[in-house]
């Protein structure tokens, strides 16, 4: 057991917390600084999830909400692992997914882009990692849809990852982009990190070794968590 | 040195209520959390912490997921592998509530112990909405523990005019006690965020 401190948030991989350009950022962010505080046990310890928590079809969005058949569109493997800082992997630990139909329609009860809702498709999974800190979904690649933060605004194809880690300092919601999208340019979300080279590590590659014959593309999306210091907490 | 980078976080947008707070609009999907936390029998002071959230306009914000985490009522969080103490009830101090209409979210809980290192008794907030890229951290403290919260180092590390956006007042309803908790994203009443 350790109950060493995690390291902080890298402030250069993640967006600034006001970011002009996506609107909503403005008024929904704080205008104060961060207050520093030492990790309790509160920051250190997280919620914990047994293999219970996750179904059999949990994992696979063709199946887990069809109704008739299965969902229209582009059948997509979604895989990679779960790494802390230090390359270690984060094993048992809640992924929890959410994302639009082929046609870029999502089902929330809000959603009024005209585009098609599909019977057969829910758009949410989860799945628990193993303890490579592997994990593998099955899923439709999503459409773009359009919003309305600016005139023509598109986004990027993409799946919300929420992830809890092994803390509730390592909590990381996200989202995972596909490669060769060609609206990346036009989008204030992805372009809110302003670092190219962190952008990029939210772009899932496609993969032809793990693309499987007659049945599915894949892509590869690994994903890092913060790490822990290497010095316990001080009493 | 570590040996990879962290990978960036983003919104969870507006539309993230299907997937992580479903029971919110009676979406068939099974959450795995939600704003009842204790169910009669578990031990502790059963009561009830409803807020709204607010943004710099003033305006609620309706499309918000408010998470909480906290200890049960001895003060031991339900996570053994990291916390030696443990919390043996049955008690998993997670839970998770989709802003309405109005900005506002409610938790049935316990209130939780203190925990040791002389924090007051609180529990740990994160707060997420459709414009908020990098989630935020807080926590709730409680004004009837007003000793404790007078000797407690993180809200003694915070400005004095700003440490009462993390204490809830309490009232006593017919149904037992309400801890009021309400977040502002900005403003004059902006509450405390952690860099943690």
């Amino acid at each position: 057991m350790t109950n060493n401190p995690y390291r902080p948030r890298d402030w250069h991989s993640h967006p600034p917390s006001i970011y002009p350009d996506y609107k909503s950022t403005v008024l929904r962010n704080p205008k104060k600084p961060l207050i520093p505080i030492r990790q309790s046990l509160t920051e250190i310890t997280g919620p914990v999830y047994g293999h219970d928590a996750v179904g059999p079809l949990d994992h696979d969005l063709t199946k887990n909400a069809a109704k008739n058949g299965e969902p229209i569109g582009e059948r997509i493997i979604v895989t990679g692992r779960v790494l802390d800082e230090d390359g270690r992997p984060v094993p048992n630990t809640l992924i929890e997914i959410w994302q639009a139909n082929a046609a870029g329609r999502y089902i929330h009860v809000k959603e009024v882009h005209d585009a098609p809702l599909d019977p057969n498709f829910l758009g949410a999974g989860r799945f628990m990692t193993d303890e490579s800190g592997q994990y593998r979904f099955i899923t439709i690649k999503p459409g773009s849809y359009p919003w309305g933060n600016h005139v023509n605004a598109w986004r990027p194809a993409h799946i919300h990852f929420s992830l809890f880690g092994q803390a509730f300092a390592t909590r990381l919601v996200t989202q995972m982009y596909f490669e060769g999208d060609p609206t990346f340019a036009y989008d204030p979300i992805f372009n809110s990190i302003p670092d190219e080279a962190a952008r990029q590590r939210l772009v899932a590659n496609f993969s032809m070794d793990l693309t499987e014959p007659e049945w599915a593309h894949a892509y590869v999306f690994d994903i890092v968590l913060r790490g822990r210091h290497a010095t316990p907490m001080e009493d | 040195m570590t040996t990879l980078k962290q990978t960036p976080s983003q919104t969870l947008g507006p539309f993230f209520a299907y997937g992580l707070t479903p029971e919110q609009y009676g979406y068939a999907h099974r959450g795995i959390a939600g704003n009842t936390l204790a169910v009669p029998g578990v031990p502790g002071e059963h009561v009830r912490i409803e807020g709204r959230i607010f943004d710099g306009a003033g305006a609620p914000i309706d499309d918000a997921m408010i998470e909480i985490w906290q200890a049960d009522t001895d003060g031991n969080y339900a996570d053994a592998d990291r916390d030696e103490a443990g919390s043996t009830a049955a008690f998993s101090g997670f839970g998770r509530c989709g802003s309405d209409d109005d900005g506002g979210f409610w938790f049935v809980t316990i209130k939780p112990g203190a925990i040791g290192d002389g924090l007051a008794p609180h529990i740990g907030v994160i707060v997420q909405a459709r414009g908020i890229l990098n989630h935020a951290f807080t926590r709730i403290y409680f004004a009837d523990e007003a000793d404790a919260n007078g000797a407690d180092p993180v809200l003694k590390s915070v400005p004095e005019n700003r440490r009462n956006t993390m204490i809830a007042a309490r009232s006593e309803a017919p149904a037992g006690p309400v801890y009021r908790f309400d977040i502002h994203m900005q403003g004059d009443d902006e509450t405390v965020f952690f860099d943690v």
